[in-house]
């Protein structure tokens, strides 16, 4: 194979696919996010042992989050079109892909978050109640400061998990390196960008976890 | 002053099953100024009791009356305020990982709303006062367990608490340390004139700092007044069972003569207590 006439013909398009890819995902991640906290919290402090018992909250919250859960990504992509041209204008292109991203990132954040709150002893909770801390301030300065590390961790997972979604998005008009695997590498044949679409993809999930994993391991108080 | 009245607490009250009364009828006044000691044996209900103080844990029955106001239904900012006036502290310390010792102290305040130079000042004095002023900047997990108890106290005297609750705040400690720990305790007692509430299982600890103390045992107190004479006279089994003077059984019932291998383990946990709460006080 000669590289230098392979990356003359394609290097701007996976170029191009690779951005729109890391796009998606980050966009996609930041949104999951902004939905998925709040969401979590409230499912770990709604239930009966937590922070602001509410049975009635917490079954729906977590009914939302589970049949969020249960739809497979490529399923909930097509069946969800109409409420992504609702929302965007379009159901083609990056934007066009971020909203079924958020839409089935979202409780899946939530159970992320869900988790790493729980990891948070109880005690610390008493603790900062015995302070007179509200139910507002806990959330914040306990459960949610106290969890940055783990919540970093979960994150990576996240935008890992995501980034093979988004891969996915691209088969069905997203754009990004999905749509140039399936357009050259199978369905023209050209195994050699089927295989440096692949390459890239390695390389990239392996850059997120490392810095996923170094910035948690930083942000840890407790390794001494 | 802290007035408990009629207190009761059932777990699981409409679940006969799981239905278990941790306290009955609890009748305590803890004075202005004193160290009251809570001891007993594991499940006994003394980490119940001190929780419906801070309301922590609700009464199911009875009031709990603090400076002469009742408190048993507050709610809201009300017992955000009342807790601001209750220190408490730990067994495991509960400090958070990822804020600095500073940062620790300064919560309390940080909640009150208090700005934030005027907290880092006062956590510095209070850091200083429980002689850690150079770990400020540290994270929990580079203190050792007394350390982190020191953290602990200076954290739950933040917000200048009349009341102070300690539920086996010595328990995960070595003797040595245990000592600094309740030295620094009297301190805060006497030089701060703070009402304290200890809980603990340790008659050695009991008798070192505790003016008064009250025995409880399944949910109820069953004997109670000044150390000295509790320790000097003791009138319940469970109090003569602590102290190792006697067995019970789980019901607190004398079981008779102790057999040799109890009377050697009575002597055994029982016997330093004397000798190392003598030196406790002298300190
Ligand atoms: N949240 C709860 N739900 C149900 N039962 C509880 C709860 N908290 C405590 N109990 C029960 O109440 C009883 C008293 O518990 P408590 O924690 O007050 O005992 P304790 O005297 O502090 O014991 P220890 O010395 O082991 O800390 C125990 O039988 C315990 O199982
Ligand atoms: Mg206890």
């Amino acid at each position: 194979m000669d590289f230098n006439a392979f990356f003359a013909q394609y290097g701007a398009l996976l170029a191009q696919g690779t951005w729109d890819t890391i796009v998606m995902t980050v966009l996609s991640t930041l949104f999951a996010y902004v939905l998925g906290i709040p969401l979590g919290v409230l499912v770990t402090i709604t239930a009966d042992d937590g922070l602001w018992p509410h049975k009635a909250c917490n079954r729906i919250l977590g009914w939302i989050v589970n049949i969020g859960r249960s739809i497979p990504f490529i399923i909930l992509l097509v069946a969800i079109i109409p409420f992504t041209r609702f929302v965007v204008g379009t159901s083609l292109g990056v934007p066009g892909a971020i909203v079924p991203l958020v839409v089935s990132a979202a409780p899946f954040v939530a159970r992320m978050v869900e988790q790493s709150l729980r990891e948070i002893d109880g005690s610390l909770i008493e603790a900062a109640q015995s302070m007179g801390a509200s139910t507002w301030q806990i959330v914040w300065k306990v459960y949610l400061k106290e969890s940055v590390p783990s919540l970093v961790r979960g994150a990576s997972i996240v935008f890992i998990t995501l980034f093979g979604y988004a891969a996915m998005a691209g088969t069905v008009g997203a754009g990004g390196l999905g749509d140039i695997a399936i357009r050259y590498g199978y369905q023209r044949y050209q195994t050699d960008v089927m295989i440096v679409t692949i390459i890239i993809l390695i390389v990239l999930v392996q850059i997120v976890q490392s810095i996923g994993d170094v910035t948690a391991r930083k942000l840890d108080k407790r390794n001494r | 002053m802290i007035k408990i009245e009629h207190l009761y607490k059932t777990y699981h009250a409409d679940d006969p099953e799981r239905r278990h009364e941790a306290l009955k009828d609890i009748n305590l006044t803890i004075d202005d100024g004193e160290v009251y000691g809570i001891i007993g044996e594991s499940g006994a209900g003394k980490s119940t009791l001190v929780r419906n103080i801070n309301l922590l844990e609700r009464p199911t029955e009875g009031t709990i009356v603090i400076d002469g106001k009742d408190v048993t239904d507050y709610k809201g900012k009300q017992l955000l305020d009342l807790r601001k006036n209750i220190g408490m502290i730990f067994q495991h310390f509960s400090l958070f990982a990822q804020r600095t010792v500073l940062g620790n102290v300064m919560f309390p305040m940080e909640v009150q709303g208090k700005k934030k130079d005027e907290a880092e000042k006062r956590a510095l004095e209070l850091l200083d006062m429980v002689g850690l002023a150079d770990r400020a900047e540290n994270y929990p997990s580079q203190l050792s367990g007394g350390q982190q108890q020191r953290v602990a106290i200076a954290r739950a005297l933040a917000n200048e608490p009349t009341i102070m609750l300690c539920d086996e705040a010595t328990s995960a400690l070595d003797t040595m340390t245990t000592k600094q720990i309740l030295k620094l305790l009297h301190r805060v007692n006497k030089e701060l004139g703070v009402t304290i509430v200890l809980i603990t299982h340790s008659m050695t600890v009991a008798e070192a700092i505790c003016d008064r103390v009250a025995v409880i045992e399944n949910g109820s107190i069953v004997e109670e007044g000044p150390t000295k004479e509790v320790f000097a006279n003791p009138q319940s089994h469970m109090a003569r069972a602590l102290l190792g003077l006697e067995d019970v059984d789980e019901d607190g019932r004398p079981v008779g003569e102790l057999d040799e291998f109890d009377a050697e383990m009575s002597r055994e946990f029982a016997a330093p207590h004397a000798a190392s709460a003598a030196e406790g006080k002298a300190e």
